[in-house]
């Protein structure tokens, strides 16, 4: 009895550790696991206070309803795979605003009318603070607020085909 | 022979000796005019995960974002904060994972018990097996007697 468990238990913990891998990997390859990911610290929290050229947090609570906030910036490559994505959902009614984050005036001008402005407004976070103060660690990010206010979804890195669904769903809710 | 090749070795080692712990990188406008303040912030800053390179504190990173994290940090040293106030505020923004040693929580319980826990496990195993009586060898049969006798006759 004792000599089999002995036995046992190593092949026990080496099957779950495979398993787990397996698991990881296979979330790698799904986009459900990213082993560099950063879980939002602002999900079901109220949209920190800002104040930036362009809008504020006051701006977004009178709106009363959802909206999606795209952090942005010209000098960032995956920015311009995203742009098509987001010309077609403004195209689809989704009300998207974005913030030029660290983005030169005229560099984020040449940018929007490059590859098409899908934002109803632009801010500019010229410093970077602002993107601090929501946790954003790269461009592009997204976050979509409710009508209440409260942010409820985050995403890091360009919106993927299943993250458009959920954008669409949620933002027009 | 062996001692040329000591001193060669000696020789390459040396400069290990001599390199100074890493400070905030780049710029020396970055830092305080106060230098117990400066020393104060590195050292916060020493504790804080650069997001972007994620292995690396934000006083070691040539990351735009570890720099306006260093500079964040120094206004909030310059302004009579302490440390744990200043890692609260980028916890609120950033979480826990902002922070290189993480703290003791649920989520991290597993991983700070576990040298004990294995520490325990490696104990158990050896006192089981101390334990555990040595198993007696069955007494030899007629025939293998007859046949050790015979080996040991020849």
């Amino acid at each position: 009895m004792n000599r089999r468990l002995l036995l046992l238990t190593p092949l026990g913990v080496a099957a779950i550790g495979g398993a787990s891998f397996w698991a990881m990997l296979r979330g790698m390859r799904t986009g459900s696991f990213d082993p560099r990911g950063i879980p939002s610290q602002m999900i079901d929290k109220p949209l920190p206070d800002f104040a930036l050229e362009g809008f504020g947090r006051a701006d977004i609570l009178v709106l009363k309803r959802p909206v999606v906030l795209n952090f942005f910036a010209s000098w960032c490559v995956p920015c311009i795979d995203e742009a098509a994505t987001l010309v077609t959902l403004n195209r689809a009614n989704v009300p998207i605003w974005g913030i030029a984050y660290k983005d030169k005036i005229p560099a984020t001008d040449a940018f929007l009318t490059k590859y098409g402005n899908p934002y109803r407004r632009v801010a500019r976070d010229l410093a970077g603070q602002v993107g601090i103060e929501w946790g954003v660690t790269g461009v592009p990010e997204t976050y979509i607020i409710d009508a209440a206010g409260i942010v409820r979804w985050r995403y890091s890195g360009p919106l993927s085909e299943q993250a458009v669904s959920v954008v669409t769903k949620l933002a027009t809710a | 022979m062996i001692r040329a090749c000591l001193m060669v070795l000696l020789l390459l080692a040396a400069p290990m000796l001599f390199v100074s712990p890493a400070s905030a990188i780049g710029d020396p406008s970055e830092a305080l005019p106060n230098a117990a303040q400066e020393a104060r912030a590195v050292e916060i800053g020493r504790q804080l995960r650069c997001l972007v390179c994620q292995n690396e504190s934000i006083e070691e990173s040539g990351a735009d974002l570890a720099r306006d994290l260093r500079k964040i940090v120094r206004t909030h040293v310059a302004a009579g904060e302490g440390e744990a106030q200043i890692t609260a505020w980028l916890v609120a923004r950033y979480g826990d994972y902002v922070r290189l040693r993480p703290p003791v929580n649920a989520g991290t319980i597993l991983l700070w018990a576990s040298p004990l826990v294995f520490l325990l496990i490696g104990g158990a195993t050896v006192f089981a097996m101390r334990r555990a009586p040595k198993a007696v060898p069955a007494p030899l049969s007629a025939d293998e007697h007859t046949r050790l006798q015979r080996l040991m006759d020849t």
